[in-house]
């Protein structure tokens, strides 16, 4: 086993480890750690199978190994980018009515 | 017939007190009932504490929502508490709240739903400057051939609403630079939308919400805003 790969897997185990921690703690949502969890077991999974870059990217027909992993991972990031996009959306909209209710309790509470 | 006048204010210390005054003024001078309902959009000035020296209903948001969510709140409000009709002025005093009775007769007379006080129909007053006019004419272009009502001004905040629009507005309201946008919402609850000339006069303190490098964005917000409202009225009827 190689020096990089040793790193790797300390690596992945360690994020893995933090990631189970923060769900332990109830920090991150169980539906973004369902995301993190899928992410980090990838990253352990190549790091044991050192071969399986280089199979997957002849199974996609990618002639550079390397190039497949910044492609899937530029566009897994833009889909959570997105999705982020959107929880900030619906967020924004519940905090309105949060506010709202709070600004028309606070003037009904004046003559309670 | 109660009259709700929803004041959006955000720092407006300035202005805040004389907007106020006007609208009592009215009230006495009309013998119409009016409520000055005041929105204090979370101010970083003196604009809470002014008001609440005033004689006004104020609404405190807890954080600033902008114009659309502000407005929307003052609906709300007027709706819950059984207002007949609710008209939203400025707090920068711009808009004539002299004209509040002549809005209602127009809007009683015309049996509309939102009466619109317009800027550009005897040109009249303060114009406002050549390039926001043109982005003007531009909403109202766009917004005229979604909706097929002839809006002169297409910004102007100077709107009455009777309760059938306003149990519109209170679930349907766009967040910010909401009047164009507004008008497509009225559009998808088939509101009959009249216009009433006025004369507006230029702010006479503070600070306009819309400075010359937001004026870009504006456009392309609203532009898009106007787009995706016609889409969803027409995907959700």
């Amino acid at each position: 086993m190689e020096k990089i790969q040793m790193i790797a897997i300390i690596v992945s185990l360690g994020f893995l480890g933090y990631i189970a921690r923060l769900i332990y703690k109830g920090k991150l949502r169980e539906e973004y750690a369902f995301i993190w969890i899928i992410c980090t077991v990838l990253l352990i999974t190549f790091a044991f199978w050192r071969e399986g870059l280089v199979v997957m990217a002849k199974l996609f027909g990618v002639i550079e190994a390397p190039n497949l992993v910044f492609t899937g991972a530029i566009f897994m990031i833009l889909v959570y980018l997105l999705h982020l996009s959107v929880t900030v959306s619906r967020l924004q909209e519940s905090n309105k009515k949060l506010a709202q209710d709070i600004a028309l309790m606070k003037e009904k509470m004046k003559h309670a | 017939m109660k009259v709700a006048a929803v004041i959006p204010a955000f720092n407006e210390e300035t202005n805040i007190v004389a907007v106020i005054r006007e609208i009592h003024d009215v009230s006495k001078r009309s013998g119409i009932e009016i409520t000055p309902v005041l929105i204090n959009d979370c101010s970083t000035d003196k604009t809470a504490a002014l008001a609440a020296s005033l004689d006004c209903v104020l609404l405190d948001l807890p954080v600033n929502l902008g114009i659309g969510g502000a407005v929307q709140t003052g609906f709300i409000y007027a709706f819950e508490e059984k207002f007949d009709v609710a008209v939203q002025v400025d707090g920068d005093g711009q808009h004539p709240a002299s004209l509040i009775p002549n809005l209602l007769i127009q809007m009683q007379q015309s049996e509309s739903d939102v009466i619109i006080g317009s800027r550009f129909i005897e040109k009249g007053g303060f114009q406002s400057t050549f390039l926001r006019r043109t982005g003007i004419k531009w909403f109202s272009f766009l917004a005229g051939i979604f909706t097929g009502y002839r809006v002169k001004d297409s910004t102007s905040g100077f709107r009455m609403l009777n309760r059938k629009a306003l149990a519109v507005v209170c679930t349907d309201y766009p967040d910010d630079y909401p009047e164009p946008e507004a008008l497509l919402i009225y559009a998808k609850h088939k509101l009959i939308v009249t216009e009433f000339s006025v004369e507006m006069k230029e702010r006479s303190g503070g600070v306009s919400s819309i400075g010359p490098f937001q004026a870009f964005y504006y456009m392309w917000k609203v532009t898009l805003g106007i787009l995706f409202c016609f889409v969803r009225s027409k995907v959700t009827v």
